[in-house]
């Protein structure tokens, strides 16, 4: 019988480690920046098996300010304006409503900052009847589809021209005119909810496909497996992403699961084709979804994307990050700022200029001032007007039973 | 008209609907090729095809999950969960997707999902293979529940259920898929080809979801009972002597309330019947809705017959199991005052 080795130790438990705390210097060391241009791009129709190496790689291609590598999607000057334009929209619709949710107009808000490049170039990428089933931090994809602004801010405001009618937390939106599924406060029951959805679009031999959004703090979750497993069992035509942007709350990306392996390799079990993208890079961001949405739509199947970006914000109005990480570790974050990387892509290219840009700020920011006095006009959640409340009791089935019925007249509605 | 059993009833509601409506799919564990561990889907891929009828991967939460996201698109999926007892990693989808999904979308989209699931009890399967959990789901707003006693009630409210533009959970109780069961177990089993309940016509047709059955008329005491249970109250009313009207729920969401209280108000007495464990059951809802809406007409107070309130036992099956003769001395115990 064997024994004990002498020289063992006793068991330890391993709890991952919080990554540089308040006060700290950023510490960044855990991932390594391979140089952009540096990866294959598969063909389309490859075998899964083709894009397993690219699960640990870093797709970039905005080099000093350039594009480089066979991953350059190669878009005209007038499509990077208008991912730039969508971006710079997004940020400036998150930064008025947040202000809002200050100022007790709305009871809560969350920004994507530093991460619009995943929504709006990934909107680009993709057909606008594709359907999205993303989660709170994509409002780029919205946006990138021309959802008014207004109708967003309606339902912040749950005012009376709000499209949900009053029946969700702000954020989270719905459009079945926009392709854009209802989104769940629940984390990751979307994520398999697009594989469905696929699955039923190839059973009609439709041409659409699904697109799903995860965070990384979510795959913890079996939706996130359920997902995995049933796109590659039925080739689904669906693109799933993987957002990394470090942070689940004030959970690093290592009590995910992400220390020894990185999200993209979680498919590389599933036989499922994977992509690892510097989401802070427009361009890369574009092309692998692209890359993706073709495989997807040629009948190959689901593709797993990791998008490697940084929530530069906090997570919401509720938390106040410098309690749990330093507080230039988003100022310092390695693959920077992907409006600032696009912008100086452009200029560099001599399509743009800090005038053009400051004057598109303004123009934006002038717009969405606007469209918030238009939607205030509707009324805001501390103001009203709201809706009846009668309207409370509709929706829960197609008709109302009569036990709702009966409900809604004891609240005398 | 054909006798059939349950088992050929719900396979011949889907395969109606399956030919009917080119958006209905079936799916869940072993349900394709092998047609189902209660072969309740036998020959439905063979007839219909390998993209119609399928076998899942064993995820009850990613079975729900692809239900919604195919029901948002605009298909009517049938999933099989193989037991009941097995539906629980389904409930996060169930509960906060499915049944919330028209409301929170404020009518953009929705999920008209059914799960079948095999419920109940009565044949030794232990506690992972007789739950009655139908209460989880009555609490559940957004859903519907439903559990039929007999093979022609199954096939007409299965088909209401698929064609039903909300989620409905239908429940079907496993120990009745080859013949009526009173309780007895020391009786030889009967088939159903001797029930008046058995003569299923072949083609569609649809029992409406939220009307309630009076499978046996009377004037002394109400039992309300759904599923096995029905029988095991009809026996139980024999048992007792007593001239007792028994009502076949059917549907639980949306119940039938008019049904319920124009019987009570008649006998004044209520007696309450399910193989659910007591404490927070489907019962506990039912006696509320009596007492609210029947005070003055009751005699006495209203009887609960139930399961226990602990897991289901293995070896313990008939001391568990509320048979005929609990429900009698319910009757009895609602007649005493
Ligand atoms: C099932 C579930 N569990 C917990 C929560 C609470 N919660 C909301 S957001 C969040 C962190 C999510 O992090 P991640 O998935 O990385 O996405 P991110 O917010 O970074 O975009 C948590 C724990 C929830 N909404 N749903």
């Amino acid at each position: 019988m064997d024994t004990v080795p002498p020289s063992s130790e006793p068991l330890r438990l391993h709890i991952p480690p919080h990554r540089s705390m308040p006060g700290q210097h950023p510490d960044f060391s855990y991932f390594r920046l391979p140089p952009a241009g540096g990866f294959q791009r598969p063909d389309i129709d490859a075998p899964a098996s083709e894009t397993h190496p690219l699960s640990n790689a870093l797709i970039r291609v905005l080099d000093d300010d350039l594009a480089v590598g066979e991953w350059d999607p190669k878009l005209d000057p007038e499509t990077l304006r208008q991912g730039l334009r969508w971006m710079m929209l997004t940020r400036a619709y998150d930064d008025r409503m947040y202000r809002a949710q200050r100022q007790g107009k709305t009871t809560f808000y969350m920004k994507c900052t530093g991460e619009e490049a995943i929504g709006v170039a990934q909107a680009m990428a993709l057909l606008p009847d594709d359907m999205l089933f993303a989660t709170y931090r994509q409002q780029g994809l919205l946006i990138a589809r021309g959802y008014p602004l207004v109708d967003m801010m309606c339902q912040c405001y749950a005012n009376a021209r709000d499209p949900l009618k009053g029946r969700q937390l702000p954020v989270l939106y719905s459009s079945r005119k926009y392709s854009f599924f209802s989104l769940s406060g629940n984390l990751g029951t979307q994520f398999p909810q697009a594989v469905g959805w696929a699955m039923a679009s190839a059973y009609k031999g439709d041409r659409r496909i699904a697109a799903g959004w995860i965070g990384e703090g979510a795959t913890a979750e079996p939706d996130f497996h359920h997902a995995l497993t049933f796109a590659a069992v039925y080739r689904a035509p669906v693109v799933l992403n993987v957002v990394n942007n470090q942070w689940a709350i004030s959970s690093h990306q290592e009590v995910a699961g992400g220390e020894e392996a990185t999200f993209a390799a979680r498919a590389v079990g599933f036989g499922l084709a994977t992509l690892r993208v510097d989401g802070n890079d427009f361009l890369a961001v574009y092309a692998a979804t692209r890359w993706a949405a073709d495989r997807a739509r040629a009948n190959h199947g689901a593709t797993l994307i990791e998008l490697f970006t940084y929530r530069a914000g906090s997570h919401s109005t509720s938390d106040d990050p410098s309690r749990y990480r330093p507080e230039d570790e988003p100022a310092t974050w390695p693959l920077g700022d992907p409006i600032a990387r696009l912008r100086d892509h452009l200029i560099r290219l001599g399509e743009w200029s800090e005038e053009r840009h400051a004057a598109l700020e303004k123009e934006l920011t002038e717009k969405v001032r606007a469209d918030n006095r238009e939607a205030e006009k509707f009324g805001t959640l501390d103001q009203g007007p709201q809706f009846s409340a009668a309207t409370m009791f509709e929706d829960v089935y197609k008709e109302m039973p009569w036990h709702l019925q009966r409900q809604r007249e004891e609240l005398g509605v | 008209m054909p006798s059939m059993n349950m088992v050929q009833a719900l396979n011949s509601a889907m395969d109606v609907m399956l030919t009917r409506d080119p958006n209905v799919l079936i799916f869940g564990e072993d349900v394709g090729f092998y047609g189902g561990v209660f072969r309740v889907t036998e020959g439905l891929q063979k007839k219909h095809g390998m993209q119609r009828v399928f076998d899942t991967p064993i995820a009850e939460g990613g079975m729900l999950a692809v239900a919604v996201g195919m029901g948002a698109y605009g298909l009517r999926p049938v999933v099989e969960v193989q037991f009941a007892d097995y539906i629980y990693p389904a409930t996060d989808q169930l509960i906060s997707e499915a049944a919330r999904l028209r409301y929170r979308s404020a009518g953009e989209f929705w999920a008209p999902i059914t799960v079948r699931a095999p419920c109940g009890g009565g044949i030794f399967g232990g506690q992972t293979h007789s739950q009655s959990p139908e209460a989880i789901f009555t609490h559940v707003c957004g859903l519907k529940t439903v559990i039929p006693s007999n093979p022609y009630d199954a096939k007409g409210l299965l088909i209401s259920a698929i064609e039903d533009d909300d989620p409905v959970v239908f429940f079907e109780p496993k120990r009745l898929y080859n013949g009526p069961f009173d309780g007895h177990p020391d009786r030889p089993a009967r088939s159903w080809a001797q029930h008046r309940q058995s003569e299923v016509p072949e083609g569609y047709y649809a029992i409406p979801l939220g009307q309630a059955a009076i499978v046996r008329p009377g004037a002394a005491v109400t039992i309300l009972a759904y599923g096995t249970m029905v029988h095991v109250a009809l026996a139980g009313a024999e048992e007792a002597g007593v001239d007792a009207e028994v009502i076949d729920l059917r549907t639980l969401l949306p119940l039938d309330i008019d049904t319920i209280t124009a019987s009570v108000a008649k006998t004044g007495r209520c007696v309450i019947a399910h193989e659910a464990t007591r404490t927070s059951g489907f019962g506990a809802e039912l006696a509320a809705l009596v007492q609210e809406r029947c005070f003055y007409h009751l005699e006495a107070p209203i009887v609960r017959v139930t399961g226990w309130d602990t897991p289901y036992p293995h070896v313990f099956e008939w001391e568990y199991f509320p048979g005929p003769k609990r429900v009698a001395d319910g009757i009895r115990q609602a007649m005493a005052e």
